[in-house]
């Protein structure tokens, strides 16, 4: 394939990697809390979470442009003690993911806990195991297959984002520009060949990812039922 | 003394809201019934002695040591975590872990080989060490939730209805090994239960709940058999119809799903209505019917 830059790609991955990373990391304890807790912040929390779902991309881009910025207290803060420059950065984009693919990691670990029987976790305190313990040991490894649909979709989402990334990172080659920009930048170029080639590309990952994703909840329904 | 109860703790039932209050002393060693209606507090009992419940007020002391007690006057309030009390609990639906073979649920508890086949040995599950609990039957989940809660060596053992969904066999065999545990270990055991041949059968004493009080404190000799009568029989009934036919009179009587029809005289024809609620008994194969009083112990309750 002339002219073929495999570099869009292999940004939107590592994008796709650390977010989803990340996000499993920072989403399983507030999941953990927010399963537990019959707290009032819990609606606030839960609604603030969910925001991106619904919200145009442009208007979380242009937010996040704004805090990120040099000139808003948080960028300042970035750029003076991490010497970090959140816009037009690959750090930039990677928060920007972070804040826009929440609700896809957060949802799915949260209905995964709610399916755990409270009396799981009352046998475990019992047998005088921590929460964390049990989070870990009892939670986490009989809802594998939620797990599984947060990392993907999470992972999957991140690679097909857009106006985030746009706002917030520009197209800079290997820095932010990732491959829905790069496609858009084709079309913009009426390169259509590539442009074919790039979305081709993205429409057979995305199908695998769904495939697999129905394929796992699929099987674990089943061994339930039996 | 190994357990003194003095809890008080509000419940919101389905009839109204009552107070779950008890003052009780329960010695070592022994297993004991916990019986009453559904919605009574049986259940809301065993989770404040396990921690999972906490009540308003009273005071739990276990062998000396102070599990619960509320703040009075300048005495602080103690509550130990469900972790920080030697207690085994047997859930209802047994809360096995599903992604763990039994061997993994019974090291889950405490990472003790020898223990663990020890227990597994002593409830027949030796050839199922590396079975999910998925493919396990009714009676063997039980085994396992039972093995596991004995995995730490517990000083309480509370078990909430464990063989209410068993059938009659399997539930004989497991009171038998039940029995034997309780034998071998000399663990003090309390089970939520509701099926007097097995009070007979496992424990030495019934604490009977009613509206979160404990009505009636005996042994299942006392409650079963010494009771106020010398009837050989007696079920509780409620009348359907009373009928003349010039000088005998006869009522026909529900019990349960079947009608009885029962010969009385004139004096009870005059005393009884429909719909009252009696007990029929038998002395000396006559059987006999009088109307019921409220210190009848009442099966239907347990």
């Amino acid at each position: 394939m002339q002219g073929f830059d495999p570099e869009p790609f292999l940004l939107s991955f590592r994008l796709a990697a650390l977010t989803t990373l990340i996000l499993f990391v920072v989403c399983v304890p507030i999941a953990w809390w927010l399963s537990g807790s019959t707290s009032r912040l819990k609606p606030v929390i839960e609604a603030l979470s969910s925001m991106p779902i619904v919200l145009p991309p442009t208007v979380l881009g242009f937010y996040l442009l704004m805090i990120f910025s040099g000139r808003s207290p948080l960028g300042r803060f970035f750029e003076e003690y991490f010497d970090l420059g959140l816009v037009f950065s690959f750090e930039g984009i990677l928060a920007a993911s972070c804040v826009y693919s929440f609700p896809f990691m957060l949802q799915p670990l949260q209905s995964g806990m709610k399916q755990i029987p409270q009396s799981h976790l009352e046998a475990s305190y019992i047998l005088g195991k921590s929460k964390i313990r049990t989070l870990l040991r009892v939670v986490l490894p009989a809802m594998t297959s939620s797990v599984l649909t947060g990392l993907i979709i999470t992972f999957a989402h991140t690679v097909g984002e857009f106006g985030v990334v746009l706002m917030v990172g520009g197209s800079i080659g290997g820095e932010t520009r990732v491959a829905s920009i790069a496609i858009f930048e084709l079309v913009e170029l009426l390169d259509y060949r590539m442009a074919h080639i790039y979305s081709l590309i993205l429409i057979a990952f995305s199908f695998s990812v769904l495939m697999v994703v129905y394929t796992v909840n699929h099987r674990s329904r089943n061994e339930r039922r039996a | 003394m190994m357990l003194v109860v003095n809890v008080r703790k509000q419940l919101f039932g389905a009839e109204g809201d009552f107070s779950l209050t008890t003052d009780l002393e329960i010695p070592k060693g022994g297993i004991t019934a916990v019986a009453g209606p559904s919605g009574s507090g049986k259940t809301t009992f065993l989770r404040i002695l396990a921690g999972l419940t906490s009540p308003e007020e009273g005071f739990l002391q276990v062998d000396g040591r102070v599990w619960f007690q509320g703040r009075e006057g300048r005495r602080p309030r103690i509550n130990l975590k469900p972790q920080q009390r030697r207690a085994g609990f047997v859930f209802q639906g047994y809360a096995l872990f599903p992604h763990m073979s039994v061997m993994q649920n019974l090291l889950y508890a405490a990472n003790d080989r020898d223990m663990a086949e020890k227990l597994m040995e002593m409830t027949g599950l030796g050839n199922l060490r590396d079975v999910k609990p998925a493919q396990l039957s009714g009676g063997q989940k039980q085994r396992v939730a039972l093995a596991r809660s004995l995995m730490q060596q517990p000083e309480l053992l509370l078990l909430d209805e464990p063989l209410s969904a068993l059938d009659e066999t399997m539930k004989s065999v497991l009171q038998d090994e039940l029995l034997k545990i309780h034998r071998e270990l000399g663990i003090t055991i309390l089970i939520v239960t509701h099926d007097s041949s097995e009070i007979f059968k496992l424990c030495d004493r019934v604490l009977l709940f009613e509206k979160g009080r404990v009505v009636a404190d005996k042994t299942p000799r006392e409650l079963f058999v010494e009771r106020a009568t010398t009837q050989k029989f007696a079920f509780k009934g409620e009348i359907l119809e009373l009928k003349s036919f010039d000088a005998i009179h006869t009522a026909v009587v529900a019990i349960g799903n079947n009608l009885v029809e029962v010969v009385i005289d004139s004096h009870e024809r005059g005393s009884l209505r429909i719909g009252d609620k009696v007990v029929i008994g038998t002395k000396a194969f006559n059987p006999t019917i009088r109307r019921f009083e409220h210190h009848d112990f009442d099966f239907s309750r347990l």
